[in-house]
C-alpha cells in the first residue's frame, strides 16, 4: 500500500537520473496546495495502516443501546463515540478509519492494474506496425465512447457485485487513458536521435521498449496515475453507493453512504462524514496530482 | 473541408461496429447465464429453459445471433424489455427527454457561471479571486457527486423545505405530454403554478449533475486564457489602448474558447454519467436510472440496448464537436 505514493513521486526520477529528484521537489514544494494534498495523504496513509490501533472500536461492532448517537459536541451526544453512530449502533469514527483502508487498497489496485495494462498496451501500439495500432486505438476509443460509470457498472453487474469486481471494472475503464498517453509519448520519443542510436548499436525490440523508450514518456503517465488514483476512489465509491461495490457490512466510505441514506433527514451525521472523507480524500491526492503535473511537465513549467 | 468531413466520417463507422459488438458480448461472452437468470429465484423447467433458449435464438451460432443483432440495431429494433415487454428503442425515447432536460439545464448552468469564472480567475492570476476560484473549482472536481447531492438535501430540502426532494413535478399537476419535456409542457398546460413546480423539482439535481463539468469549465477557461493572454496581438490590443474588458472578453476569450468547446462537448459523457447517480438519488425518471433499474433487474436486452445507444450518443455528439472543430479552426481542416 505505500508504496504507490513513493513510487509516484520518487522512483522514476531517482532511477532515471539522480539528481532530478532535488529538482522534481524543488519545483513541488513552490506548491502550497501540492504539499499540503501530500501531508493529507501521509496522513490518512497513516490512518489506514494503523487502522486497527487508531479505533476505538472495532468498525461491525454493534451496540444496539445506542443507535443514531449524535456527534460528541452535539446535545445528546458522548465522547465514547466522537462522531456519533450510525443505525446499527456502529461507530462512526472507527468505520471511517477502516473505510481509509479500502480506499487505499482500491486507489492502489486499480493504478496497478490499469497502468501495467494501459502502458504495455501503448508500449505495444507505439511499436507496432501501422494496422495492429489502428485496431489497438480503435479498441480503446469504443472503451472510450462509453461513459465510465456505465461501463463499469454493467460490468459489475455481469461479474457479480463484489469490490474486487469493482476494482477490475474501474481498471478496465481507467486503463484507455494510460495507453492514449504512452502511445503518444512513445511516439515523440521513437523519432529521437537516442532511440535511433540505441537501435543502431543493437539494441533489441524488448530493450528498446522498456529500458530506452520507457523511462522517457514516464511523466504524464505518472500525473495520469495520480489522476485515476482519485478517480479510482470516486467511482469505487459511487458504485459502492449504486450497491455494486463492496457489500455490507463492509465500512467502504460508499457502501456506508448507501446503507444510511434513509436517516439522512433525521441523522446528519451518518451521511455528512463518509463524504467528508471521500472528498477529502480525493481533494488531497487532485492537489498532489496538479503538483505533479507542474513539476513533471516542463512545458508548464515556465509558464 | 469535405475530405476532413468524409475522413472523420469513416472512422466512425468501425467504432459504431465495436460497440455493437461489445455491447451484444457481454451479455453472451462473460459468465452468468441471462436466461436462468430471467426464471429469478423460482427456477424453471428444463423444458421451459430450452423453449425460451430456442425463442432467444441463443441455440444459434454466435455470428449469425451477432448479424441479427447487427441487422436489427441499424433498423432501430434493438429488442424487447424482458420486464415491461416494450421495445427498448421506444423506452429509450420515452425516457430520453428527462435526461436530455436535465442535461441541457445543467451544461447551461456550468457554461454560465465556469467560462465566466475561468476567465476573471485568469485575469485576476494569483491574487484573491484566482486562489479562491480555482480552490473551490478543485473542490468541484473532487465531489462525490452522491454525496453532495445528499448534502443538498438535507439543508434545501430537510432544513429549508425549499425544494422537493424527487420526481420531475408535483402530483397534482397533470397535463398531456407534448413535448417531454416539463418545463415546456408545464408552460403549455397553461396550469397555475406548473411551471414553478417544474423548476423546483430540476433545480438539485441539475445543480448537482453541473458541479463537476463546472469545474472542469472553469479549469479549461482559465488555462486556455493564460496561454492566449501571453500572445503578441494581446499585447497589441492593449498597446491599441483598447479597455480591459474588450481585450479580455472580446480579443483574448474567443481565441480561449476552442480548446474549452472540446471540454464542453466531452462533458456529454461526463453529464450522462453523472446523471446515473443523479437520476438514482432524485428519481428523476430518465435513461440513468432506467440503466440503474434493468441492471438491478437483470433486463438484459435493455442494458445491451442501452449501453449501445448512450455509447452512440457520445460519438455522436464527439463527432459533432470534431466537425465545428473543424470548422472553427482551419488548421485542423487542412492537415
Amino acid at each position: 500500500m505505500a508504496d504507490v505514493s513513493s513510487s509516484t513521486n520518487t522512483t522514476p526520477t531517482t532511477t532515471v537520473r539522480p539528481g532530478r529528484f532535488k529538482e522534481f521537489w524543488r519545483y513541488f514544494r513552490e506548491n502550497r496546495g501540492a504539499v499540503i494534498g501530500f501531508y493529507v495523504f501521509i496522513f490518512f496513509l497513516i490512518v489506514a495502516i494503523f487502522a486497527p490501533l487508531i479505533s476505538p472500536f472495532e468498525p461491525s461492532t454493534q451496540n444496539r443501546g445506542a443507535t443514531l448517537v449524535p456527534p460528541a459536541w452535539q446535545d445528546g451526544g458522548s465522547w465514547t463515540y466522537p462522531l456519533g453512530t450510525d443505525p446499527l449502533g456502529r461507530d462512526m469514527l472507527s468505520r471511517l478509519i477502516y473505510g481509509a483502508r479500502y480506499s487505499f487498497l482500491v486507489g492502489t489496485i486499480v493504478v496497478i492494474l490499469a497502468a501495467t495494462g494501459g502502458i504495455l498496451t501503448g508500449l505495444i501500439a507505439g511499436f507496432a506496425p501501422r494496422w495492429l495500432d489502428t485496431i489497438i486505438m480503435r479498441i480503446m476509443d469504443i472503451i472510450l465512447s462509453i461513459p465510465s460509470l456505465l461501463l463499469a457498472l454493467v460490468l459489475v453487474a455481469i461479474l457479480g457485485p463484489s469490490l474486487l469486481n469493482a476494482m477490475i471494472a474501474i481498471a478496465i475503464v481507467l486503463q484507455p487513458h494510460y495507453v492514449r498517453l504512452t502511445r503518444a509519448a512513445v511516439m515523440t520519443e521513437l523519432s529521437k536521435d537516442y532511440v535511433v542510436s540505441a537501435r543502431v548499436a543493437g539494441a533489441k525490440l524488448p530493450r528498446l521498449m522498456f529500458v530506452t523508450v520507457l523511462p522517457n514518456c514516464l511523466a504524464p503517465i505518472i500525473v495520469q496515475a495520480a489522476l485515476s488514483f482519485s478517480n479510482a476512489i470516486l467511482d469505487v465509491a459511487a458504485l459502492g453507493f449504486l450497491g455494486m461495490g463492496a457489500q455490507p457490512p463492509t465500512p467502504e466510505w460508499g457502501t456506508m453512504l448507501a446503507e444510511s441514506r434513509e436517516f439522512i433527514l433525521r441523522a446528519w451525521w451518518v451521511v455528512t462524514f463518509p463524504g467528508v472523507a471521500i472528498l477529502t480524500t480525493v481533494l488531497a491526492i487532485n492537489l498532489m496530482g496538479d503538483g505533479l503535473r507542474d513539476a513533471l511537465d516542463p512545458k508548464l513549467k515556465r509558464s | 473541408m469535405l475530405r476532413y468531413l468524409i475522413g472523420r466520417l469513416l472512422t466512425f463507422i468501425p467504432t459504431f461496429i465495436g460497440v455493437t459488438i461489445i455491447s451484444f458480448s457481454f451479455i453472451r461472452v462473460l459468465p452468468g447465464d441471462p436466461i436462468i437468470v430471467m426464471a429469478g429465484e423460482r427456477g424453471m423447467t428444463e423444458e421451459r429453459y430450452n423453449e425460451l433458449y430456442q425463442q432467444f435464438g441463443f441455440d444459434r451460432p454466435l455470428v449469425v445471433q451477432f448479424w441479427d443483432f447487427f441487422t436489427g440495431v441499424l433498423q432501430g429494433d434493438l429488442g424487447t424489455s424482458y420486464v415491461t415487454k416494450r421495445p427498448v428503442f421506444d423506452e429509450f425515447f420515452a425516457l430520453f427527454p428527462a435526461t436530455l432536460e436535465l442535461s441541457f439545464c445543467a451544461i447551461v448552468i456550468a457554461i454560465t457561471l465556469g467560462i465566466p469564472a475561468g476567465v476573471i480567475a485568469a485575469v485576476n492570476r494569483g491574487k484573491f479571486f484566482d486562489r479562491a476560484l480555482m480552490s473551490s473549482a478543485l473542490i468541484g472536481y473532487s465531489m462525490p457527486i452522491f454525496w453532495w447531492a445528499l448534502l443538498l438535501i438535507i439543508i434545501f430540502s430537510g432544513n429549508l423545505g425549499w425544494t422537493p426532494v424527487s420526481g420531475r413535478i408535483d402530483l397534482l399537476y397533470y397535463f398531456p405530454d407534448v413535448t417531454g419535456f416539463m418545463l415546456i409542457d408545464s408552460l403549455l398546460s397553461g396550469q397555475d403554478g406548473a411551471f414553478v413546480s417544474a423548476v423546483r423539482h430540476l433545480i438539485l439535481p441539475s445543480i448537482v449533475l453541473a458541479t463537476i463539468p463546472l469545474a472542469v469549465i472553469a479549469r479549461q477557461t482559465r488555462s486556455a486564457m493564460l496561454e492566449v493572454l501571453g500572445e503578441d496581438y494581446i499585447r497589441t490590443a492593449r498597446a491599441k489602448g483598447l479597455t480591459p474588458p474588450r481585450v479580455n472578453g472580446v480579443h483574448a476569450l474567443r481565441n480561449a474558447m476552442i480548446p474549452v468547446i472540446t471540454v464542453i462537448g466531452l462533458s456529454v459523457g461526463m453529464l450522462l454519467a453523472g446523471a446515473i447517480l443523479t437520476e438514482t438519488i432524485f428519481s428523476w425518471p430518465g435513461i440513468g436510472k432506467w440503466m440503474v433499474d434493468s441492471i438491478y433487474r437483470r433486463d438484459y436486452p435493455v442494458v445491451q440496448g442501452g449501453l449501445l445507444l448512450v455509447a452512440l450518443l457520445v460519438m455522436v455528439v464527439n463527432l459533432i464537436v470534431d466537425l465545428l472543430y473543424g470548422l472553427i479552426n482551419p488548421k485542423i481542416r487542412k492537415r
